[in-house]
């Protein structure tokens, strides 16, 4: 074969990195991953050239500056295929919680200076600016997804979403349910799987990391939650937590407490 | 019990002391031995070696959404009923890979099928109800017509010790399905627990060889009536149930009563009741490929009617509110499998209440569906 290799960008945006290091985790795999694509944009593992014309491009972090909206327009455009990977990028992430909250309080009490930060409003999805072709969800991000997704486009395979509840997968796992044998305020019936079950496998409450699941019963839940001695404030707090920008796990922490959230909790 | 039940098993009696030589037979005929063992808050099936690793005075304290075990002063081993899992997941495995496939060279495709490699595996503390489950299964996976290789080949490999239960949780209803809590059949050698040992009996032709050869003494009166009181506690103790099966079949009657509605309220569509259900079978397909674009694996891992997946064709997704599809389970399970396989799809082992988040109850359900007569209401 001796076709040129599709190429590859992997690009950051408001985030912490953690899913580049999670790619980077990856080992022999990453190692084997240039045999078939051609890296062209990857600054955390060295390739920068974020303006290149690319097939597949990877996309870290939510929108929350004037930039990234700038240069989400520019990576879309110069890319045929574009995944948004992580909390991040597919909910707005962990900063998304500034959109609840109020944000210029925030600053005052953060920054010795507030004038010289220049932010949006909010933080957001891509999706919410540009159109994007898979989604690839988690905090960070399952790096055996992303290959396996980009297995499936290198063939000309649409990827598959996972969609269904954590349940699903501990049950798959044989991980004994943590609610009902230890009555820890689990989240795995509403949160979409794709870890592999990490954390109910070491005897912890799944705590949504991975966002909502295809089917979200928030009032059954916060009920069960509750009558495990979670006070209402509580449950709201593991709807809003790292995926507060996903619209069902926004609505219902609104649901159960109105913003704002104040600054001095 | 009837008379003729029990008169049919003839149990031999086996002292406390003599369990570990039991155990010891199956290991010697090349058999892996898998025993009910506390690991995780629950009893799970793992290999055991050694009879101390059985969970001694251990019983399980279950309710809608709750499961606790509990250590008493009596030195049984089987006290408990059961855990999260019957043996649905030794023979239908949640994930596993049915074939290879590999592009060659020349531009061919070479698929290997991929079978289990497994031993042949004795377990021990087999439920009635987890039998009954098993003869269900069975004639879903080793229909004459299309046989499931991956189920065959667990399925042959497998010998069943099971157990009387003496104890019932709060969510069982076997005696109510007629299931349970003593042995009906499909097993290889039969248990009860008393006091200071066991009454065994074989219930196929290599069990009974087994049995023949510990040369047990035949039970007496009083331990045949200790045998009869066991299972008379157990069924004693339950206080759910289900109605027959002709009332069952009313259900498709209910179709728009307004309790699907109140159900799918409660409902979190997570999939664990389906999970849990011992006779369940639902599975989904997908490939796994390599980076390489030249191979590829086809897996299969369980599914269930409570996914969008599973109420979707093509773009077209059937049954769009929880309420419906709880409603598809619930009248698939408890009527529509009477006319696919005989009888209903239920055993009463209660696992889908017990470990349901919200608790919710599928007795209770059917109770309020068809409370009020024939009637659509």
């Amino acid at each position: 074969m001796n076709r040129t290799k599709p190429k590859l960008a992997i690009h950051k945006f408001s985030s912490c990195d953690g899913c580049q290091l999670a790619l980077l985790n990856l080992g022999e795999s990453l190692l084997e991953l240039p045999k078939y694509v051609d890296i062209t944009h990857f600054a955390e593992a060295g390739p920068n050239n974020p303006n290149a014309k690319v097939d597949i491009a990877l996309v870290e972090g939510s929108i929350s500056t004037p930039d990234d909206i700038e240069r989400i327009k520019q990576v879309r455009e110069n890319s045929a295929y574009l995944i948004a990977i992580g909390a991040c990028a597919t909910t707005g992430g962990l900063q998304a919680l500034a959109n609840l909250a109020d944000r210029d309080a925030w600053m005052a009490a953060v920054y010795a200076r507030s004038d010289t930060i220049e932010t949006l409003s909010s933080s957001t999805a891509i999706s919410e600016h540009v159109k994007v072709d898979l989604e690839l969800h988690g905090c960070p991000v399952n790096s055996q997804q992303v290959t396996a997704a980009l297995a499936d486009l290198l063939v000309g395979v649409k990827p598959v979403s996972e969609r269904q509840p954590l349940c699903m997968e501990c049950k798959r796992k044989g991980v004994v349910c943590t609610m009902v044998t230890k009555g820890e305020p689990c989240m795995g019936p509403v949160t979409r799987t794709g870890c592999g079950a990490l954390c109910p496998s070491l005897g912890r409450a799944c705590y949504s990391c991975y966002g909502p699941a295809e089917t979200v019963n928030d009032g059954a839940l916060a009920q069960r939650l509750q009558s495990l001695g979670l006070t209402t404030e509580a449950v709201a707090r593991r709807f809003l937590f790292i995926t507060s920008g996903a619209p069902p796990f926004r609505d219902a922490g609104l649901r159960l407490r109105p913003p704002p959230l104040e600054t001095d909790e | 019990m009837s008379a003729q039940h029990i008169a049919a098993r003839r149990p031999g009696f086996m002292e406390r002391e003599r369990l570990q030589g039991f155990l010891d037979v199956f290991r010697l005929l090349g058999y892996r031995t898998l025993g009910p063992v506390v690991e995780e808050e629950t009893i799970q099936w793992r290999e055991v070696d050694t009879i101390d690793a059985l969970p001694t005075g251990v019983h399980a304290r279950q309710g809608a959404g709750e499961y606790h075990l509990e250590v008493q002063s009596d030195n049984r081993l089987f006290a408990w009923n059961h855990g999260p899992q019957a043996i649905k997941p030794l023979l239908f495995s949640a994930e596993e890979t049915l074939w290879h496939e590999r592009l060659m060279a020349d531009g061919q495709v070479d698929i290997k099928q991929t079978l289990p490699e497994v031993k042949p595996t004795a377990i021990f503390g087999v439920r009635a109800c987890d039998l009954a489950a098993l003869a269900l299964q069975d004639r879903h996976f080793l229909s004459q017509q299309n046989p499931d290789p991956h189920y065959r080949i667990r399925r042959e490999a497998l010998f069943l010790i099971g157990v009387d239960c003496a104890f019932s949780a709060a969510t069982c209803f076997c005696t109510s399905t007629g299931d349970g809590p003593s042995l009906g059949e499909g097993f290889d050698i039969g248990m009860a627990e008393l006091d200071d040992g066991y009454l065994a009996w074989g219930g196929s032709a290599k069990g009974g060889e087994i049995i023949d050869g510990l040369s047990l003494e035949p039970a007496t009166e009083a331990q045949l009536n200790s045998m009869i009181q066991e299972t008379d506690r157990a069924a004693a103790q339950q206080h759910r149930f289900l109605p027959g099966e002709t009332e069952l079949k009313q259900l498709y009657d209910k179709l728009n009563h307004g309790h699907w509605d109140e159900v799918g309220e409660r409902c979190l569509s997570c999939g664990n009741c389906t999970a849990v259900c011992p006779t369940c079978f639902c599975y989904s397909t997908g490939y796994q490929r390599t980076l390489d674009g030249r191979s590829a694996e086809m897996k299969r891992q369980w599914d269930s009617c409570f996914s969008q997946t599973h109420s979707s064709m093509g773009q077209f997704m059937l049954r769009r509110e929880t309420a419906l599809r709880y409603r598809q389970w619930l009248t698939h399970k408890l009527a529509g499998w009477q006319e696919q396989f005989g009888r209903s799809g239920c055993v009463g082992c209660g696992r889908c209440i017990t470990w349901c988040p919200v608790g919710i109850d599928l007795t209770q359900a059917v109770a309020a569906l068809l409370d009020g007569g024939l009637a659509d209401v």
